[in-house]
Order: C-alpha cells, then sequence, then structure tokens
C-alpha cells in the first residue's frame, strides 16, 4: 500500500513543491489514477465549509480597570456576554440577542463588527468587593483592545446536516429559513463534497490538536463538538481561534427571521494524502453524502423523516417529496465553502500553512441523546400548596368555621387518627348546616366523596379532575392516602399565566 | 414588464382592471394584489407591447402606475450567494449560477418574502 509520512508533506510544503488540490477535485484524480496513484500525485487536500454555526463565541479579556471591577453582567453594544467567568473575562455568545435592537442584532453581529474594525461600547456591572471595588463602568473598545479575543466553539462544522421541508398549512420561519407551507420548499445546510468531517469520517487525521482554517486565522481542533455523532454520520468539532486574525470575509452575522442572530463562519481542513484510505475518504462525491429530509412542520424533538436525499440532489434545486417536486435551496454557501477550499490551497502552495499531527484522536462513539426531561410537565408536588390544615371528624363544626376563617382557604380535608383522607368540608358546607339550623359535628356534614390527586402525577390530571367535577380545589395525597397538601385551580391558572 | 398599481380607496369598488382588459384587449396577470381600508397595491404583469397602453388606461382612471424595474436590490456586499432566497421565491426570481446566486428583476413581484428570508439581511424592496 501507497503511503508517506506527514514530515515528508511539511517538507514539501517549506520548499513549494506540495501538489494540492480541493476536495472537489479529488474524486475524479482518484477515478482517473487508482488510490495508489493518487497517493503518489496528490499531498494534501484542502476542504471548507461556510455556514450557520450557531454553537459559537468568543472570549474576551478586557484588561483591568483602576479601581479594578469584577464584572458580573456586561453588555457589549446591548448584547449580554457571559461575566461568570474571573473578573475581566467575559464569554461571548453568537446566538444572544441585543437588548434593544433584538434578534436583527446579536453576539454574532458584535463579533463581525468588531473583526470590521468598528468600535463597540461596553457596559461592566461589578458585585463590588475589597478587591474589586468599582461597580459599574463604560467604555468603548475596539478589537485591539482586548488582550485576548479567544474564539471557542462547542460545535461546528457538522459532518452534514439534514435537510428540512414544511408539511403544515403556514409558513415557518426557522433556524433552516423560510419553510413554506405544504412542502413548498426544501432548505439544506452543508457543503457536501467539500465538507471538512466528510472527507475524513473515520478521523484517519483530523484529531485533537489539528491545525485548521478558521475564518482566515489559523485554529486548531479542541476535539469532538457537543453532540458530536459520529456513529450516525454527525459527527462535530471544537475548535478554537484567534479572532483578531479573523477576517470578516469567512466571519459574517446572520439573522433568521423570528429565530435570532447566528453566525456563518468558514472553516477549512487541509487533509494530507498519506495513505490510500484517506485518498479514498478524500475522494467523497455529493452523491455519497445522504441526509434526511425532515419535516418542521411538526413542532416536536423527534421530527418525522420524508425521506433521504443525497447533496447532489439537493444542489440540483428540485427533489420530489410525496409525488411533488419541491423545490431546494441552500442555506449555507457553496460559494464561499470553496472560496474557504481554494484559500486554503494557495495558503499550502505557499508554505504558508503547515499540517500538523493530532495529539489525540477523536472519539468515535459520541452522544447526542434527548433530553432527560425530569420536568416536562410539572407534577402536582411541583405546583401544589403544601400550607395545608386538616382537621378531624369529630371536631364541632363552629370550629372548623373558625379554622376557615383565620386560615383564609375555604377547603378542609377531614383525616382519620393516622392522618389518611376521609372527606372534605367547604366553607359552603358549613354555610348550609348553620342555615339549616344543624350545629353538629363535621363528620355529619362532610363530603365523603372526595376527589384527589397524587403528588406524582402530572398536573394535567388534576386540571381534567377540576373540569370535570366542576371542583375548584381537593387535597393532594401521597402514596397511604395521607394528606400532605392542596391544590386549587389558582395554582393551575398561575402555572399557565406564567408560561405565556 | 410588470407595473405596480396604487390604488385610492375610493375607485377599489369599481371594477379596474376588467375594464382595462376590455378596452385595451392585453393578457394582463395579477401577480399580487394587496388592498385595505386605506389603500390598494397590484402587481400586474403586462406584455411589454401593451405596456403604455395599459399604463395610459389605468392612468385615466385615477391610478397611479410605476413600472417596476428593479423591484428588488441587493446589497452586494452583505451577499454570500448561501441561497436561502432561491426556494422561497414564487416567482423564481433567484437561482444559482455556478454557485453564485443571480437574480432576474424581471419577474419580482415585490412580495418581501425574500427580504425577511435573508439571513445577511441584504435584500431590499424598491418601494415606489
Amino acid at each position: 500500500m501507497q503511503e508517506k509520512s506527514l514530515a515528508e508533506i511539511n517538507e514539501r510544503i517549506r520548499d513549494g513543491s506540495a501538489r494540492v488540490v480541493t476536495a472537489e477535485e479529488m474524486p475524479d484524480i482518484v477515478d482517473d489514477l487508482g488510490l495508489a496513484g493518487a497517493v503518489r500525485e496528490v499531498d494534501v487536500v484542502t476542504t471548507g465549509t461556510f455556514g450557520a454555526m450557531c454553537s459559537s463565541g468568543v472570549f474576551l479579556n478586557l484588561g483591568h480597570s483602576d479601581p479594578p471591577i469584577k464584572i458580573s453582567k456586561a453588555l457589549l453594544n446591548r448584547v449580554e456576554a457571559y461575566g461568570g467567568v474571573a473578573a475581566v473575562d467575559l464569554f461571548l455568545g453568537a446566538t444572544q440577542p441585543s437588548e434593544d435592537r433584538g434578534m436583527e442584532y446579536g453576539g454574532a453581529h458584535v463579533m463581525e463588527d468588531l473583526i470590521s474594525g468598528k468600535q463597540i461600547e461596553v457596559e461592566a456591572y461589578g458585585v463590588g468587593t475589597d478587591c474589586y471595588p468599582q461597580m459599574e463602568l463604560q467604555t468603548s473598545l475596539r478589537l485591539e483592545d482586548f488582550n485576548q479575543a479567544t474564539m471557542v466553539n462547542p460545535r461546528n462544522a457538522y459532518q452534514r446536516y439534514n435537510a428540512a421541508t414544511n408539511s403544515s398549512d403556514r409558513t415557518m420561519h426557522t433556524y433552516m429559513g423560510t419553510l413554506l407551507p405544504r412542502y413548498g420548499n426544501i432548505h439544506y445546510s452543508g457543503a457536501g463534497v467539500l465538507s471538512p468531517l466528510s472527507n475524513d469520517p473515520n478521523f484517519n487525521y483530523i484529531g485533537v490538536g489539528t491545525r485548521i482554517f478558521l475564518a482566515g486565522a489559523q485554529g486548531y481542533v479542541m476535539g469532538s463538538g457537543t453532540q458530536h455523532n459520529p456513529q450516525n454520520g454527525f459527527a462535530t468539532l471544537m475548535v478554537t481561534g484567534d479572532m483578531k486574525k479573523m477576517s470578516n470575509r469567512f466571519l459574517r452575522a446572520a439573522t433568521f427571521h423570528k429565530y435570532g442572530p447566528s453566525l456563518y463562519l468558514g472553516i477549512g481542513i487541509p487533509i494530507p494524502i498519506l495513505n490510500e484510505k484517506l485518498a479514498k475518504s478524500t475522494a467523497v462525491r455529493d452523491r455519497d453524502i445522504s441526509v434526511p429530509v425532515m419535516d418542521y412542520g411538526v413542532a416536536r424533538r423527534d421530527r418525522p423523516s420524508l425521506k433521504v436525499a443525497s447533496y447532489e440532489e439537493l444542489k440540483s434545486g428540485m427533489i420530489e417529496i410525496n409525488g411533488k417536486e419541491v423545490s431546494t435551496s441552500s442555506l449555507s454557501s457553496f460559494h464561499v465553502a470553496r472560496e474557504v477550499a481554494h484559500t486554503l490551497k494557495q495558503q499550502v502552495e505557499k508554505g504558508e500553512f503547515l499540517l500538523s499531527s493530532a495529539v489525540g484522536d477523536l472519539s468515535r462513539v459520541g452522544s447526542s441523546r434527548p433530553m432527560k426531561q425530569t420536568k416536562e410537565s410539572p407534577n402536582v408536588l411541583d405546583v401544589m400548596s403544601r400550607d395545608v390544615v386538616t382537621v378531624h371528624e369529630d371536631i364541632r363544626v363552629e370550629e372548623a368555621a373558625r379554622l376557615i376563617v383565620s386560615g383564609s382557604f375555604d377547603h378542609l380535608p377531614v383525616v382519620s387518627r393516622s392522618g389518611r383522607l376521609m372527606g372534605i368540608i367547604t366553607a359552603w358546607d358549613i354555610s348550609k348546616a348553620v342555615a339549616g339550623g344543624k350545629s353538629s359535628r363535621v363528620g355529619d356534614i362532610m363530603t365523603r366523596r372526595v376527589y384527589s390527586v397524587r403528588a406524582d402525577e402530572p398536573i394535567e390530571l388534576a386540571a381534567r379532575t377540576f373540569d370535570m367535577h366542576s371542583i375548584s380545589a381537593m387535597p393532594v395525597v401521597d402514596r397511604d392516602d395521607k394528606v400532605i397538601g392542596m391544590i386549587t385551580s389558582n395554582h393551575l391558572s398561575r402555572l399557565l399565566a406564567r408560561r405565556r | 414588464m410588470k407595473l405596480m398599481l396604487h390604488v385610492a380607496p375610493g375607485i377599489v369598488r369599481y371594477p379596474l382592471i376588467a375594464s382595462v382588459i376590455l378596452e385595451t384587449g392585453a393578457l394582463v396577470n395579477i401577480e399580487r394584489a394587496s388592498i385595505d381600508a386605506v389603500s390598494g397595491e397590484i402587481v400586474l404583469e403586462v406584455p411589454a407591447d401593451k405596456c403604455s397602453m395599459v399604463k395610459d388606461a389605468f392612468e385615466r382612471r385615477g391610478v397611479k402606475v410605476v413600472p417596476l424595474e428593479i423591484p428588488v436590490i441587493r446589497d452586494e456586499n452583505e451577499c454570500v450567494h448561501c441561497g436561502a432566497c432561491v426556494s422561497i421565491c414564487p416567482t423564481g426570481t433567484f437561482r444559482f449560477e455556478d454557485w453564485l446566486v443571480v437574480a432576474d428583476s424581471g419577474k419580482c413581484i415585490q412580495c418581501g418574502a425574500c427580504v425577511v428570508g435573508c439571513p445577511q439581511r441584504a435584500l431590499k424592496l424598491v418601494l415606489k
């Protein structure tokens, strides 16, 4: 098997004799020369992608003010940056919307403004400590004023991405763009043939520490990204790079209508053709990479997949869904992805970009499990009032009346000596008893067919019981039928009001 | 050729388009119409040879007529040629040519779908 070493390839890059091609050119070369021939002929294949990468951000160090401040909250052009890392380190996330301009301006826009040489307005609020007495400050900064501006992106360069369409009757505005009703269009994302991870899906070269092209700067792979799921073909990368060296040609702020800000980022990875395995994986074509077309008309996590389509089909501009020709278009830019791959090719050819060997492997098994939702729908326990007064059936009605008045509630659960629920008495029951001249004991007038709900049941069940029996409150019991709280229709309406 | 008609509220109830079609014999296609309590906007596709005749006929009926020569403009510095506008345009104004998005402005009916659909905010309607 034909092989060569990374040192050999770097030597050729240094002396300007390396043969570099883009991942778009490689498939034909492998077809013509075969794998062994391609290894002999080609030293480096450059890849590139340019699309929305929401999971991106930058660590900014402001330097210390005088008097010093320990920043708890910071706004950069009215976009909040996370201040919970030491005194003057901030993390600005790409999708954070601004406080004054809403989603039309966000963290990504601050980054683009900084890279474009614009000045940004900084407001910082401190906590006030003996060592950091300053409480508040304002300043105007440019990118060069920060000590460091280090981009750290938790999830970038998706190997491939699900395409999106919409079966519902209304236009949807999503992070996959405008999706027209009744399968009006399909949007897809990803560079297909040029996608860095699709050109090395088994991580034969790409690993921890691999040098990459990150928005014009030389950055590095930190490791696998969040939601890294290589076993299903959805590998991701966590990457870092110096934002001061980036170019706004390859870093662009975006806004998805009614979704919010995002960041378009150009990432390229040069892959050395060390062996036939790498020659083979970089010979991948659009037709070899397929993605499910998901129905975003279903507003649940597990959206149905309508069909599987290759990037070749998606890029053709039209695919068939349920017998209908549906127009497709991309959200990522293949034009700029090509530019990334070409720029990287030139940099390698000129000896400006050397390839690095990984210091660790990317994991071949990742995790992109659904969220464990312990409070998907609140349980009765989460909303009930624990403050409950119970009575025994042998107390006098007058005593129950006094308890109701002093406690400002109108339901009293009646319990046995062991605390088990036996019945309920309401202000109305007492009024009736008094009006009828029957002044007696609680046990004589209480409602024995009492509805109750268990603390570990979902609130939907309590709501349904209220509705079916036209009641507004009921005791909450534990597994032994002992009263531990009360739930009222007020608890549920408050919950609904908060959700809005 | 596309014509944008600005219709005053008083004449909305009159069968304007029908009467102009009968008068000019032009095969007119109504591509967009939005009419509310205070005004009406209608975009018509009119055959090039009858364009001035149709324009005159509307103007005689008190309608302001604006030819839509450049209905939508693109900020070339902002456009990254992603293509988000391509599949959402009802008239197929945008298409890829070697992965550059090119626009055939003549097809635009100023519905505005691309303006909100553009992630780079690179598109604007030219309002007249």
